[in-house]
């Protein structure tokens, strides 16, 4: 059995996990300090791309970076290729996922008792300290679970995936295309076999977070 | 020390247009919920913008819209204690309090500073309690202990007390008195408790529905609250419309009486103020025949409303706070108020 596929999914699960959690804190974050109007507006933009269907994402994500177009061009001359590669994958992965991480992370914000910063302010502490060591521990239950949903939803990633970066084996195959091909022609004892890999790997990923925040409970509870 | 506040804050309806200045010592802000302490604290604070005007501390422009001045909050050297006390959760209380000695940078000065506030407070054995662990009076020790560490120019206490239990409340008070005293911190306490404010403050500003109202030594604002608005909120039950009827006279048509005050009254009179405490049964002045409406027993003290005799009937019955031990026995049907406890009110 070739394994590329799950080397695959996982770094691109991995590296777009990474890139969301950062992008979805900071945009929750700033987005609760806009106007009004102003947020209204992103926060649709931002959401969206939970509602649309992931086959209109790949859309999108063709017509700016295919490379016929003019974007895609100007990265292309840096040889930087988003179509039918492996890390057009992550772009894929980044956009879908995105939006789980932003959501939970806002709402993990807004419950958030505003007084506690307000002290760290009046006490002299930089806003980065307040940010990282009061705002994120007190959080940091909504922003793991946002993380973790935004991990398995890379990890299961296939319409704009298989739009953007199609199915080629040892190149651009991930667990999700993989299975859909392998059914495709037939092969279902393999097809079987990745499907298993991808309800081991959710399961592990899942029981971790359960003890993560079992840990948490007991840690607070000392 | 010295604090001069004049600024002005819309918030949506609301509109905040305080104007005061506080010396050395304890000072009170009394007003009810709603008219607008916390908004002053926080402009105070700098965690709200006031829309213009300025803030001096010390000499030191903390806000100052001519002159584009707005330190943030960090740079104002201004000590919050918040009401539910803001203790960072996932720290220690020991955690807690070193937030409030970030800004020194020498180790074992750093833990001196620490262990010295730590025995003040009355913290040894549990500094490395989380908040939650901790008890409310212990809560508040360690906000304390944070902002004190710190040494702030300005202590602001928002409603102190108010999230603890009542039998806990005397005790705690007598504490922040007595470390008050020990720090000599100029002290801005805001609070809707009458009582506190009495208690703690040498001189308070009255606020109502965003504005300043008085500003007076504590025992005078409660002798001579000089408004209705002022009285009430020093706790007067009882204000009547009154004109003046001699130099020394009002009339009171509500209830048909004439009251001898024990200061001149002015022309521009317009009613006056008895503290439901002020009636008594022995007293010769200012006497006259009552019919009681009402009666509760409280614990230490009978909670009383009454009607004078000529009282036209749409106004209000009168209360009357009547101390255990001064018990029936001694009223007959009337009551009397000296002079002086008559409170001449101006507008």
């Amino acid at each position: 059995m070739d394994w590329y596929p799950l080397i695959n999914s996982v770094r691109i699960a991995a590296i777009s996990c990474v890139i969301v959690f950062f992008t979805g804190i900071f945009a929750a974050y700033y987005a609760a300090r806009l106007p009004r109007v102003l947020k209204g507006f992103l926060d649709v933009l931002l959401t969206l791309p939970l509602v649309l269907p992931p086959t209109v994402c790949g859309y999108f994500l063709l017509m700016l970076f295919g490379l016929r177009r003019p974007f895609g061009m100007f990265l292309a001359q840096y040889g930087i290729k988003f179509v039918m590669t492996w890390y057009g994958g992550i772009l894929a992965a980044v956009l879908t996922a995105f939006p789980l991480m932003y959501r939970t992370a806002r709402g993990a914000f807004e419950s958030f008792d505003e007084t506690l910063a307000y002290a760290g302010q009046t006490l002299g502490l930089s806003d980065t300290f307040i940010f990282w060591r009061i705002r994120m521990p007190a959080c940091r239950q909504g922003i793991l679970a946002g993380a973790v949903l935004a991990f398995a939803r890379a990890l299961g990633e296939y319409g704009a995936t298989s739009m953007l970066i199609g199915y080629t084996p040892g190149k651009t195959a991930t667990i999700s295309t993989t299975v859909y091909q392998l059914w495709r022609t037939n092969n279902d004892a393999l097809a079987f076999k990745w499907v298993m890999v991808n309800v081991a790997i959710s399961a592990l990923v899942l029981t971790t977070v359960n003890m993560l925040e079992k840990q948490d409970r007991k840690a607070a509870a000392k | 020390m010295s604090l001069t506040v004049d600024i002005k804050k819309r918030l949506g309806n609301f509109c905040l247009d305080v104007s005061f200045n506080i010396n050395s010592g304890v000072s009170g802000l009394l007003g009810a919920s709603g008219s607008g302490k916390s908004v002053t604290l926080m402009c105070i604070a700098g965690i709200l913008k006031p829309d213009s005007g300025k803030i001096i501390l010390n000499g030191r422009a903390l806000y100052d819209s001519e002159r584009n001045i707005d330190l943030t909050p960090q740079r104002r050297r201004v000590g919050y204690l918040f009401q539910n006390y803001a203790l960072f959760p996932d720290m220690t209380a020991r955690q807690n309090i070193l937030c409030g000695l970030h800004k020194e940078k020498d180790k074992s000065k750093k833990e001196r500073s620490l262990s010295e506030i730590i025995e003040i407070m009355q913290l040894r054995g549990i500094e490395n309690n989380r908040p939650k662990q901790l008890s409310g009076g212990q809560q508040q020790r360690v906000a304390l202990a944070r902002i004190l560490v710190g040494d702030p120019e300005l202590l602001i206490l928002d409603e102190p007390f108010s999230a603890l239990d009542s039998h806990l409340r005397s005790q705690l008070q007598v504490e922040i008195q007595k470390l008050l005293k020990r720090f000599g911190k100029n002290t801005l306490l805001v609070t809707h408790s009458r009582d506190e404010a009495y208690q703690l403050c040498s001189e308070i500003a009255l606020l109502d529905a965003g504005k300043i109202v008085i500003r007076k030594e504590t025992k005078q604002l409660f002798a001579d609250p000089e408004s209705r608005q002022a009285a009430y909120l020093t706790g007067c039950k009882n204000v009547i419309d009154a004109k003046k009827a001699g130099e020394y006279e009002v009339d009171v048509p509500d209830w048909g009486l004439r009251f001898t005050a024990s200061r001149p009254v002015c022309d521009d009179l317009c009613a006056i103020g008895v503290r439901a405490h002020y009636f008594n049964p022995k007293a010769i002045q200012n006497r006259f025949s009552v019919r009681l409406t009402d009666e509760i027993e409280g614990q230490f003290e009978y909670i009383v409303q009454f009607r004078y005799k000529d009282q036209i009937d749409d106004s209000q019955d009168i209360w009357w706070l009547m101390p255990k031990e001064k018990r029936m026995e001694q009223f007959r049907g009337e009551l009397g108020v000296s002079p002086a406890n008559i409170m001449l009110l101006y507008g």
